[in-house]
Order: structure tokens, then C-alpha cells, then sequence
């Protein structure tokens, strides 16, 4: 234990328990003003519609709601399992092969890393809008992005890079020893994929997993930009609250999004040290 | 290489993604600087995109350097003693506070910035100030910077150090300042690389904070992709890579170069 030492620099003069407590200062201020009292102040204002806290059973009664809810896990979890399914195998293929070449692959794969969720929304645009490639490439109508299709694919974009950095950082880590015993054993490629590596990542691919559904279930910017007539949580949110004025519903709709991603990023966090930055 | 059936298909689904990824960026670089996307590069390439895009959006751009540069300003001042602070005093009481600043990492933007309207909205002056945005840009790029700094914090001795700065007579200040601060740098590198980054590229708080004045960068983007001719759009997102990929690159080689100072 560290004795409190006085020293006197000028006319400061400050114990080392006081300092420490001034440099919580800032950070106590800041957070006080701009995260607890306004998450408060959003959990208070869900219930001051007339129906009261009651509004939270309303979202379960109401079948707007109810579909949106669903409509919202059912792509989160479709993208959560292609993501998985295309960053660990590429993932894995990364980390085992050094070939001339691969780093430019990865740059590729995590420059969307930086990318907001709009732009997002404007590669989607540019692959499946109107004037899209596939339109240009395929003869008759092939305008996708602005479907549930489009909105999948927006949501996987974004997801890719960081279920594929949590998967390599945790490949990286596994013994190559255990895979050159299955070699030498005469295991194929595929057993050893199956049946040592996979069972060696499950923790960093649940934690990746959750990770990749709780951002694709708050992503706004790219429903945004792509979502203009499906009801994806965070648009009607966003609807309620621009359009309709609706704030309590806003506010509690808000409310339930925030405590399942945040459970959700619990969980991840768990599983593996760190998480990699939602949004989009 | 791929002697085996199983490499195959992993070469191809890492290509398959790749291109995935980069096929669009490529599309939107190339569109931003041809004269008339719909007829295709042979209609001849031109900057007059890029240039009507500075014309229109200039203003957000700065504003987006500006907010971005206000946000390292502040979260160096909030976070590197928080962090310092946090690192001397491990413990339940610290891990609770961590575990709640990082709460704008799991809590979507829309959700946190609903939540700065209701209590700050009804406040005009503060609402249409630049600083209203501001406040939503530390809120989501605070916990980045205290958990880089925290992190090579925890990796060297600090106590020990300050010990022995102590016993010579520095004072607590001067021992954060002496010490801390210089060993603490290559997080506080990587945690402002992030900062910036991430504050350029904010959308989803900063399309509910902001007003008609105060238009930031990705904020511009979500206008011209709304109202503006694909060549424009495509320019104005030419605009944003040529702004984020470089500090993307510094910031991970940054980030690396923190992580090998921890293990």
C-alpha cells in the first residue's frame, strides 16, 4: 500500500489519494451529466405516456412492434451465422497460410472496419440499387437493395470484419502442435477443421457471434440509408420519434434494444477479453 | 498450397468476401470520377465531381476535422488521468465505472443520442451548438481511449516507478506527468489514432444530434446519397476514403504496436 505523501510544489499541495480523486474529476463530471442522468431520464420518459410502464407490455401486444422485433432478430441472427460461416473460414485460411498477397487480402477485409453505417448502405447501393453492378451485369431487374435482401447484405458487410479479427486473434493463439498430432495421425483437412479447431475457437466464435448479431440489431445508419419501407428496430425507433412524435414509445423501444445489446456484449465479453466497437 | 480440397474452398471464400468488400469501394471510386457513370468509364474521367462536392460540402468537411480534433482534445483530458486513475486504484469499484463508461459501445447511438434530446433538447442555445455533437462524439469514443491507455498501463510497473519518483521528491503531479505520461504513450498514440477515426466516421448519434447548420461529414454523405446524382455521391464517399484509409492504417499499426508493448 502506497503511503500518502505530502509534497508541496508552490502553493499546490496535494496528497497522492487526492490526486488520484482529481483525476477522476473530469471523467466523473462528464459521464454524470451526459450518460447516467440521460439514460435516466430515457427510462423515466418511457413511461410517461398514459399507459405507464404498462408501454413495455404494449410493445408485446402491439403487432407493429411485435413483427419489427422479430422481423429485426430474424435478419440479426441470418447475418450473425453467414458472418461466422464466412469470417472463420476465411479467418482460419489467413492464419494458417503466409502466401505473397495476404496482407492486402486483410487490409481489404478490415478496411470497413472505419466505414459508417451509411456508406454501408451506399456499397449495397452501388452493387444492387438501380444503376448497380449486378443490374448492369445481368440482364432484366436485379434491384436488391433496397429488400430485406439488401438490408442482410449491408448488415453482413459491416459484420465480416469483425467477426474475422476476433476469429484470427484467437486462432493465432491455438498450438499448432495439436494440428500437426491430427497430421500426423492422418486426419484429412476437413477433421482437422472439425474436430481441433473448431472446438478450440468456440469460445471466440460465441463471443464473435454475439458480438455481430448485437451490432446488426442497433445498426441505424445503414437501415438508414437502405431500409426506407422495411421496419428494422432501430427505423421505427427513429419513426416514432421524428414522425409520430410517439416519445414514450421511442423511449422504450429504446430501452429494450439498449438492454439486449448491452446483454448481449456482456456475454462476449465473457467469453473472450475484449469486444470490437459496434455501430454501423 | 492447396494441395487439399478444404484449401480450395477457403482460398475461394476469402476471395469471394474480398471481393465482396472491395468491389463496391472500387465502383464508388471509379463513379466519383466519370463524367457520366450510367455510359460507363468510356465516357471519360473527370474531377468535376470532386470539385462540385468541395464546393457543396466544404463546410462539413471542416466541421467533421474540427469536431473530430475538439473530441481528442477532450478525451485526452477526461481519459488519460481516468485512465491513470483507474490503473492505480484496481479494484470492484473500478471495474463497475469501466464496465458503465463503456456502456456507449453496447447501447445503440440512436438510443444514447435519444437520451441526450430529451434531458438537453429543450435547452436552445446548448441544442444548436456545435458542442451538442461534441458531447455525443467523447460519450462514444471516451471508453477507446481509457481502455488503450489502461491497458499499457497495466502492462509496466507504475508503482514501483512512482515509488521511486516519490522518494526522490516529485510530487504527485509531476510523477503523472513525468512518468506516467511518457510511458503510457504508445496507448495514448493508438487511443487518439481511434478517436479521430471514429469521430470522422460517426453517423448514428450525429444524424440525431445534429441541426440543418451543423452538418458533419457522414451526415453530408446520408444527404447526397438521398438527394444528390450517384457520380456526386460517389465523389463525396471518394472524399471520405481519402480521409479514413489513412487513418484506419495508422491507427492499427498504432494499435499493434500498443498491443506488443503489453504482451
Amino acid at each position: 500500500m502506497l503511503r500518502p505523501i505530502v509534497v508541496c510544489l508552490g502553493i499546490i499541495c496535494m496528497t497522492q489519494r487526492q490526486f488520484l480523486l482529481l483525476c477522476f474529476l473530469p471523467l466523473a463530471i462528464f459521464t454524470l451529466a451526459f450518460l447516467a442522468l440521460p439514460l435516466a431520464r430515457l427510462i423515466l420518459a418511457s413511461s410517461e405516456s398514459e399507459a405507464g410502464w404498462a408501454i413495455y407490455l404494449k410493445i408485446l401486444q402491439t403487432p407493429r412492434y411485435l413483427s419489427t422485433l422479430f422481423q429485426t432478430v430474424l435478419v440479426s441472427i441470418a447475418v450473425t451465422f453467414t458472418a461466422l460461416a464466412i469470417s472463420t473460414t476465411a479467418g482460419l485460411f489467413l492464419v494458417r497460410n503466409k502466401f505473397p498477397g495476404r496482407g492486402v487480402l486483410l487490409s481489404i477485409l478490415t478496411l470497413p472496419l472505419a466505414f459508417p453505417g451509411v456508406v454501408v448502405g451506399f456499397m449495397i447501393i452501388l452493387l444492387g440499387g438501380r444503376q448497380g453492378l449486378v443490374n448492369q451485369l445481368l440482364p432484366g431487374h436485379w434491384v436488391f437493395a433496397y429488400s430485406v435482401f439488401g438490408l442482410f447484405l449491408g448488415y453482413l458487410y459491416f459484420s465480416i470484419p469483425r467477426v474475422l479479427l476476433t476469429v484470427m486473434a484467437a486462432a493465432e493463439k491455438i498450438d499448432p502442435a495439436l494440428e500437426e498430432a491430427a497430421l500426423t495421425l492422418g486426419a484429412p483437412s476437413y477433421r482437422i477443421i472439425l474436430d481441433v479447431l473448431l472446438p478450440a475457437l468456440a469460445p471466440a466464435l460465441i463471443a464473435a457471434g454475439a458480438i455481430a448479431f448485437a451490432t446488426a440489431m442497433g445498426a441505424f445508419g445503414t437501415a438508414f440509408t437502405l431500409a426506407t419501407n422495411i421496419d428494422v428496430l432501430p427505423m421505427v425507433i427513429y419513426t416514432e420519434f421524428t414522425l409520430s412524435a410517439n416519445i414514450a414509445m421511442a423511449s422504450a423501444l429504446s430501452v429494450v434494444l439498449g438492454l439486449v445489446t448491452w446483454a448481449l456484449l456482456l456475454i462476449a465479453r465473457s467469453f473472450s477479453g475484449t469486444t470490437v466497437a459496434a455501430g454501423g | 498450397m492447396l494441395k487439399s480440397p478444404t484449401k480450395l474452398l477457403q482460398l475461394i471464400v476469402t476471395l469471394a468476401a474480398c471481393a465482396f468488400l472491395f468491389v463496391p469501394t472500387l465502383q464508388s471510386v471509379l463513379a466519383g470520377v466519370t463524367a457520366n457513370y450510367f455510359r460507363g468509364v468510356s465516357s471519360g474521367l473527370t474531377l468535376k465531381w470532386v470539385g462540385q462536392v468541395w464546393e457543396l460540402y466544404a463546410g462539413s468537411i471542416f466541421l467533421s476535422i474540427q469536431i473530430a480534433l475538439a473530441c481528442l482534445a477532450a478525451t485526452l483530458i477526461i481519459g488519460v488521468p481516468a485512465a491513470y486513475a483507474l490503473a492505480r486504484n484496481p479494484g470492484r469499484i473500478s471495474r463497475v465505472l469501466e464496465e458503465f463508461i463503456s456502456l456507449p459501445l453496447a447501447v445503440p447511438g440512436l438510443a444514447l443520442a435519444l437520451a441526450l434530446l430529451q434531458l438537453y433538447g429543450t435547452n436552445h442555445g446548448f441544442r444548436t451548438h456545435w458542442s451538442f455533437v461534441l458531447v455525443g462524439h467523447v460519450l462514444y469514443t471516451l471508453p477507446f481511449m481509457v481502455r488503450s491507455v489502461m491497458s499499457v498501463l497495466a502492462a509496466i510497473d507504475l508503482k514501483t516507478l512512482e515509488e521511486g519518483a516519490a522518494s526522490l521528491g516529485a510530487s504527485p503531479q509531476r510523477r503523472f506527468f513525468d512518468i506516467v505520461v511518457p510511458n503510457a504513450l504508445p496507448g495514448i498514440l493508438a487511443g487518439a489514432l481511434t478517436v479521430v477515426t471514429l469521430s470522422i466516421g460517426e453517423f448514428n448519434l450525429t444524424w440525431m444530434l445534429h441541426t440543418p447548420h451543423l452538418k458533419t461529414l457522414p451526415v453530408g454523405l446520408a444527404d447526397s446519397y438521398a438527394s444528390m446524382r450517384l457520380e456526386v455521391a460517389s465523389a463525396y464517399t471518394l472524399v471520405f476514403f481519402v480521409m479514413i484509409v489513412p487513418l484506419l492504417l495508422a491507427m492499427q499499426w498504432a494499435s499493434a504496436r500498443a498491443q506488443r508493448i503489453t504482451q
